[in-house]
């Protein structure tokens, strides 16, 4: 029987390196997809804790989580393609416009 | 040997959540965006090991298809597009992050795991829940399309139209400018 905190070490491990991914990344592409680390724990979370519970419910809110990350992923290459266009690059320290 | 097949569930978990963590790193340390979004795939691919271990067939299916499957050819797309392959020697980090995002990261990650520690090794429920409906034993499909369209109908409408609006702006944010009009 494997224990519920193994799951919830993997996850935290996860969801470490999606928070450094997505703060020192330099390419805009790469911090996407460490928001994608973010959502894969939060998701490993649910199921862990669903089986934990007996719980189906636990394995529903995973269904939402995945929906939103396809959206997110949608919206932020497409704003990234945007700026590829505008910019010829995805750095995200070259892109300044927005700061006061 | 003996000790293989005693502890079968437990190897296969190890050998997945590598898999996963080294995933998960290469996401973060490798240099070419491809080669990240590659490592990223490992990575989705064993976290759906990992749901099918934790009895959720269902979602480990949802993962392959939308993460694998769609998520994964719309970044390796985009990266095709915008063709981004770095030279040798141009920065892939924000320097004067690195060393505050690291601390930050390990100690979030230090104070996670004292929490999991804390947490009492408690039994693992039934796992019959996950694979029947009223009582009745259908699949872990019918049973989550139970729960989801009876308790959570609402929910599900909203995320459509989230769906909706993010395809409607990935549209609109994805088309050329036409002329005289700010992209």
């Amino acid at each position: 029987m494997i224990p519920t905190s193994w799951y919830l070490v993997v996850s935290v491990l996860m969801l470490a390196c999606g928070l450094i991914g997505l703060l020192v990344r330099r390419n805009f592409i790469t911090v996407l997809m460490s928001v994608e680390l973010i959502l894969n724990a939060a998701n490993l979370n649910f199921v862990a804790f669903a089986r934990q519970l007996g719980d189906l419910t636990g394995q529903v809110f995973p269904v939402f989580v995945i929906t939103i990350a396809a959206a997110e992923a949608a919206i932020g290459l497409g704003i990234i393609v945007q700026l590829a266009r505008m910019k010829g690059t995805v750095a995200l320290d070259t892109v300044r416009e927005m700061r006061g | 040997m003996d000790f293989l097949v005693a502890h079968f569930a437990q190897v296969v978990f190890l050998f997945l959540a590598t898999v996963c963590l080294a995933g998960a790193a290469g996401v973060v340390a490798l240099r070419q965006p491809v080669h990240a979004a590659l490592s990223l795939l490992a990575s989705f691919l064993g976290v759906a090991g990992l749901f099918v271990l934790a009895h959720g067939e269902f979602l480990a299916a949802v993962q392959v298809l939308v993460y694998a499957g769609g998520v994964m050819v719309l970044f390796l797309f985009v990266i095709m597009f915008v063709n981004v392959r770095t030279a040798g020697k141009e920065a892939q980090y924000l320097r004067p992050l690195v060393p505050l995002a690291v601390l930050g990261g390990l100690l979030f990650a230090a104070l996670a795991l004292a929490a999991v520690w804390a947490l009492s090794q408690r039994p693992v429920g039934d796992p019959s829940a996950f694979v029947s409906v009223a009582g009745e034993h259908l699949g872990n499909t019918e049973a989550v399309g139970w729960i989801l369209y009876r308790d959570y109908l609402l929910p599900f409408e909203v995320v459509s139209v989230l769906l909706l609006v993010a395809m409607v702006g990935a549209i609109v944010l994805g088309r050329k400018p036409k002329e005289g009009e700010a992209a």
